[in-house]
C-alpha cells in the first residue's frame, strides 16, 4: 500500500513501489483526464504537478511521491489556470484533445513563472509536449491570449 | 509499452547548434561493457613527477571525457545524452541555473534516482555544468587547465576538487547509470585515487 496525496485527498493505493504515478492515478484513482502517451517521457502527456511543479507522471514511480502534494488536470486552479481555459476555449485550440490536458499544464506551469513568455520562452517551455494533431500554432497564440489576461 | 513518439520540432530551436538526427531518447540496444581504469600505482613507473602527473591526467581524461560526463558539460546551451552523445530529445536548454528552462525543468522527467523500466536517469541535483565547466570541443590540455581553475571551476582548491569528484552523487551517478547506458570506465574509487595521485604529482596538465 502506498499512500498518495492527490487533488487535496489522501489515498491509499495498492501497487508497487515502482509503478509509475500515472498508472496509479488513471487505474487506481480513476482521475483519466491525464492521458498515456509514451511511458518514456517523450511526449508530456502524462504531465501533472508535483508540489506546483510540472511533473511526466510515467516516469515517476509512486516511491518517489512520499508527502508531495500531487495535482492533476481535474483539480487544477488559480488564475494561470482561468486564463489558459479561456484563451484554450477561444481559439478552440484542440483537435483531437488527447494531448491537451498535458499541454494545459505545461502551459499553466510555464506561466506561473514567466508573466510575459516570448515566442521562445513558449517553446523550450512546451518543447516536451507534443501533438499529433499539431495544434502548435494555437497552442503558442493561446498562451500569449492567456498572458494578456493575466497582464489585466 | 507503446513505440515512444518520435517528434520534429526541434527545428529553428537554433540553440545546440550541431545538427543531429532525431531519435528517441529511450534505446533497446544494450549497452556496451564498462571500459577499465589503470590503477594509480601502475604510473610509479614513471621517473619525471610531471611526466607521470600528466599520465595520470590522460588516465583520468578517459572518464572526463566519456559520454556520462561529457553529455552534461556542453558548450551549447543543451545537453547530450545516450552513448551516442545525441542531442537531447525533447530539446531542452541550460536555463538560468542548469536546471533547464521555466515550464521544462530537468526535474520535470529527472527525479531523485534512476527510473529503469523508462530507463530515465536520475539524481538529486540532476542539472547541466555551468557554462564555465563546457568540455564539449575542448582538448584535454584545455580541460585540465579549466578543471584547476578557481575562477571556472566554482572556487574549488585541488583538495576541494578531489572530494567534489568521489562525494557529489551526480559525479557517482556516472558509474551507476541504469541500463542501456555505459558506466565511466572503471570504478569512482580508481578515478578517486588517480586524482588524488595527480593532485599529488603536481597536478600538471598535458600540453593539448
Ligand atoms: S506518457 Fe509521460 S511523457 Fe509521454
Ligand atoms: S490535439 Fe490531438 S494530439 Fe494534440
Amino acid at each position: 500500500m502506498v499512500s498518495l496525496k492527490v487533488n487535496g485527498r489522501t489515498h491509499s493505493v495498492d501497487v508497487d513501489d515502482d509503478t509509475p504515478l500515472l498508472w496509479a492515478i488513471r487505474d487506481n484513482l480513476g482521475l483519466t483526464g491525464t492521458k498515456f502517451g509514451c511511458g518514456v517521457a517523450q511526449c508530456g502527456a502524462c504531465t501533472v504537478f508535483m508540489d506546483g511543479k510540472p511533473l511526466r507522471s510515467c516516469v515517476t514511480p509512486v516511491s518517489a511521491v512520499g508527502d508531495a502534494e500531487i495535482t492533476t488536470i481535474e483539480a487544477i486552479s488559480g488564475k494561470e489556470v482561468d486564463a489558459v481555459q479561456a484563451a484554450w476555449t477561444a481559439r478552440d485550440v484542440p483537435q483531437c484533445g488527447y494531448c491537451q490536458s498535458g499541454q494545459v499544464m505545461s502551459a499553466v506551469a510555464l506561466l506561473m513563472e514567466n508573466k510575459k513568455p516570448s515566442d521562445g520562452d513558449i517553446d523550450l517551455a512546451m518543447n516536451g509536449n507534443l501533438c499529433r494533431c499539431a495544434t502548435y500554432v494555437r497552442i503558442r497564440a493561446a498562451i500569449h491570449d492567456a498572458a494578456r489576461t493575466l497582464e489585466g | 509499452m507503446q513505440a515512444p513518439l518520435l517528434h520534429a520540432i526541434l527545428a529553428g530551436a537554433g540553440l545546440c547548434l550541431a545538427g543531429t538526427a532525431l531519435t528517441s531518447a529511450q534505446t533497446t540496444r544494450q549497452a556496451a561493457p564498462a571500459a577499465s581504469l589503470r590503477s594509480a600505482e601502475s604510473f610509479s613507473t614513471i621517473a619525471n613527477q610531471r611526466d607521470r602527473s600528466v599520465a595520470l591526467f590522460g588516465e583520468i581524461g578517459t572518464v572526463l571525457q566519456h559520454p556520462r560526463c561529457m553529455n552534461c558539460h556542453p558548450a551549447t546551451e543543451c545537453p547530450r545524452q545516450a552513448d551516442a552523445k545525441r542531442l537531447h530529445q525533447p530539446l531542452v536548454v541550460r536555463g538560468k541555473d542548469g536546471h533547464g528552462a521555466p515550464g521544462l525543468e530537468c526535474a520535470t522527467c529527472h527525479g531523485k534516482q534512476n527510473f529503469d523500466p523508462a530507463r530515465i536517469p536520475g539524481d538529486g541535483h540532476w542539472a547541466l555544468a555551468p557554462a564555465s565547466m563546457a568540455w564539449e570541443g575542448k582538448s584535454l590540455g584545455q580541460i585540465c587547465e579549466q578543471l584547476k581553475d578557481p575562477n571556472r571551476n566554482g572556487s574549488r582548491d585541488l583538495a576541494a576538487i578531489v572530494k567534489h569528484v568521489t562525494s557529489d552523487t551526480l559525479v557517482l551517478w556516472a558509474w551507476n547509470p541504469g541500463p542501456g547506458r555505459v558506466p565511466a570506465p572503471g570504478s569512482n574509487a580508481q578515478f578517486g585515487a588517480l586524482m588524488q595521485a595527480w593532485v599529488d604529482t603536481g597536478a600538471a596538465c598535458p600540453a593539448s
